[in-house]
């Protein structure tokens, strides 16, 4: 048995490893931000891979378990030593794929992303860590990737791919893969992939739900044969306000490393013209089959009309990335910022505070003087809520003059907040409700955490 | 006269979000003069099924840009589209395109 000595020597040796390990992290951090900064034309380097002759002795025992399938073996490995993948989005996506196609022995994987790590990343976006919140991801997958497997060459891109610069990438890399996560980015990607004749391995999901197909392989469809329009703006949800789980994405993922590695390696890919639809929640696989190329294809077509690349925001009507929207239904005067609500409750004011978040958000966090009566609700005039609402004006106003009652909508950002006050406003109009000021509280409760109170959660 | 036809509308993606949530729904749709085709399967759903903002769903007498109909696990564009006539014991999925990532 160790003496008591012996666990005091151990436990100091640990603390004095970790402090170690600290500074190290630090170093690191602050290494891979002033990587970010090189000179332009460093993180475009690529010239093709050279064909590969013959597997090294190392190589051969890394890549065993795989080289001895018939279907892969010594001629698929050499293959994949010397393809080379760009991913786009290092996010849920992007993670597990370069994860795998690194380990695979991929010859060179570019790294796009734009964006910086937050905590919120973390339970699905598996190469980044605590240690390097705040960091570019595209130089945290790298280093991720080089830890991985330093055999393999990757090239970090901490910008968005932009329609200036699209095609002259694509065109360096042998597959593309979108694990993008918006709209303009996935016709952007397409519409290059086209142009550069690439083959696009696309995946998506959100919620308990994904979806992976393979577009422009081998006179197959392009994703423009599937879309040619774009969905309207409001009814694309992000993972911010819909949600994911992070082994959706990670099983997408992983899919998209498949038929990445088929196509790389010469086997080619399975979903070249059928679309795999993924039910995490009642644990589905179904595979569905799509139309053929489409002859009057916009991108891929006999008579292209996309000649180059072009605006992909004004076309599709939203932003290249998944940031919430700003919505701006109010004039300002129909607003209070959470300074001035602050100001107001702190007073004594009368009014009523109508919180209308879905329950699965209150639960998170809520205020506790708040209503609470979900938009979905009020939108459906549900008797009950409305009945509730009516005694909480009542109550919360008490001792004001008749018609002078306020009401102060809140909601997660202040979107969904001004949409209750168009409600609330009609339910007065109809008289439904009695004579009524409503106003919505700008920026919402991540406002009032960020601005008013350092305590209460975001999300 | 069309016989009554019994047929399986499922809604995947986020679509379903329309419809209180619920992914499959066996329906059977009522005996008429005409065959019914999806023209006027989608006029029956949004009588019957949708629960709000239709604007969500449907676009003009079409689904909206970014929603795929599969018709017995085929897109409907290799069988017609709207003027596909259901059979009875179809299966017609109606699948919100996922974008995050």
């Amino acid at each position: 048995m160790a003496s008591r000595e012996e666990v005091l020597t151990l436990q100091a040796a640990v603390a004095q490893r970790e402090e170690e390990l600290n500074s190290l992290k630090q170093r690191l951090a602050a290494a891979l931000l002033a990587e970010q900064e090189p000179e332009p034309e460093r993180r475009v380097p690529v010239s093709p891979l050279p064909p590969k002759a013959a597997l090294s002795r190392d190589e051969i025992l890394r890549y065993s378990r795989q080289l001895v399938l018939p279907e892969l073996g010594v001629r698929g490995q050499l293959r994949l030593a010397a393809a080379s993948v760009l991913i786009v989005g290092c996010g849920g996506l992007g993670c597990p794929l370069a994860q795998y196609l690194a380990a695979a022995g991929v010859g060179r994987l570019g790294l796009v992303d734009y964006d910086v790590i937050e905590l919120s990343n973390l339970a699905r976006q598996v190469l980044h860590e605590e240690a390097l919140a705040g960091q570019a991801k595209a130089f945290s997958a790298a280093a991720s990737l080089r830890r991985l497997n330093s055999e393999v060459e990757c090239v970090p891109y901490a910008q968005a791919l932009s329609p200036g610069t699209a095609l002259d990438l694509v065109r360096r890399y042998d597959v593309v893969a979108d694990c993008s996560d918006n709209v303009p980015t996935r016709y952007l990607v397409n519409d290059a992939c086209v142009l550069a004749g690439r083959p696009l391995v696309s995946a998506s999901a959100l919620r308990f739900e994904g979806q992976i197909t393979v577009y422009h392989y081998d006179g197959g469809p392009c994703y423009r044969c599937v879309f040619p329009q774009p969905p309207p703006a409001e009814t694309v949800t992000n993972c911010a306000d819909g949600g994911v789980l992070g082994v959706v994405t990670g099983v997408l993922g992983c899919l998209q490393a498949l038929e990445v590695l088929k196509i790389a390696a010469g086997l080619g890919p399975s979903y070249s013209g059928s679309l795999l639809l993924f039910d995490a929640l009642r644990g589905h696989f179904r595979s569905i089959r799509l139309r053929g190329r489409r002859s009057d294809c916009a991108a891929c077509g006999e008579r292209p009309t996309v000649a180059d690349l072009q605006d992909y925001e004004a076309f599709c009507g939203s932003s290249a990335t998944d940031k919430c929207r700003s919505l701006r239904l109010l004039s300002p005067e129909e607003r209070i910022s959470v300074t001035d609500y602050k100001q107001l409750l702190d007073s004594g004011a009368p009014h009523l505070l109508l919180d209308v978040r879905p329950q699965v958000e209150v639960d998170i966090c809520r205020l506790p003087h708040a209503l609470h009566i979900p938009l979905k609700h009020l939108e459906r005039k549900d008797r009950e809520s409305l009945k509730l609402l009516r005694e909480a004006i009542e109550e919360g106003n008490r001792g004001t003059q008749e018609g002078a009652a306020y009401v102060y909508v809140i909601c997660k950002l202040g979107n969904d907040s001004q949409k209750a006050v168009r409600i609330l406003q009609s339910l007065t109009a109809a008289q439904e409700l009695g004579s009524l000021t409503v106003r919505d509280v700008v920026g919402g409760l991540m406002a009032w955490a960020s601005k008013i109170d350092e305590t209460f959660p975001q999300y | 006269m069309a016989a009554p036809l019994s047929v399986e509308v499922e809604f995947g993606g986020g679509a379903e979000l329309l419809f209180d949530g619920v992914k499959k729904h066996q329906v059977t749709l009522p005996g008429q003069e005409e065959p019914w085709d999806i023209r006027n399967l989608l006029v029956w759903i949004k009588k019957n099924l949708l629960k709000e903002r239709p604007e969500l769903f449907i676009q003009g007498d079409s689904v909206r840009p970014g929603i795929l109909v599969l018709i017995n696990d085929a897109d409907w564009e290799l069988l017609g589209e709207l003027d596909y006539q259901l059979q009875d014991q179809d299966s017609v999925l109606f699948i919100s395109t996922l974008h995050g990532g």
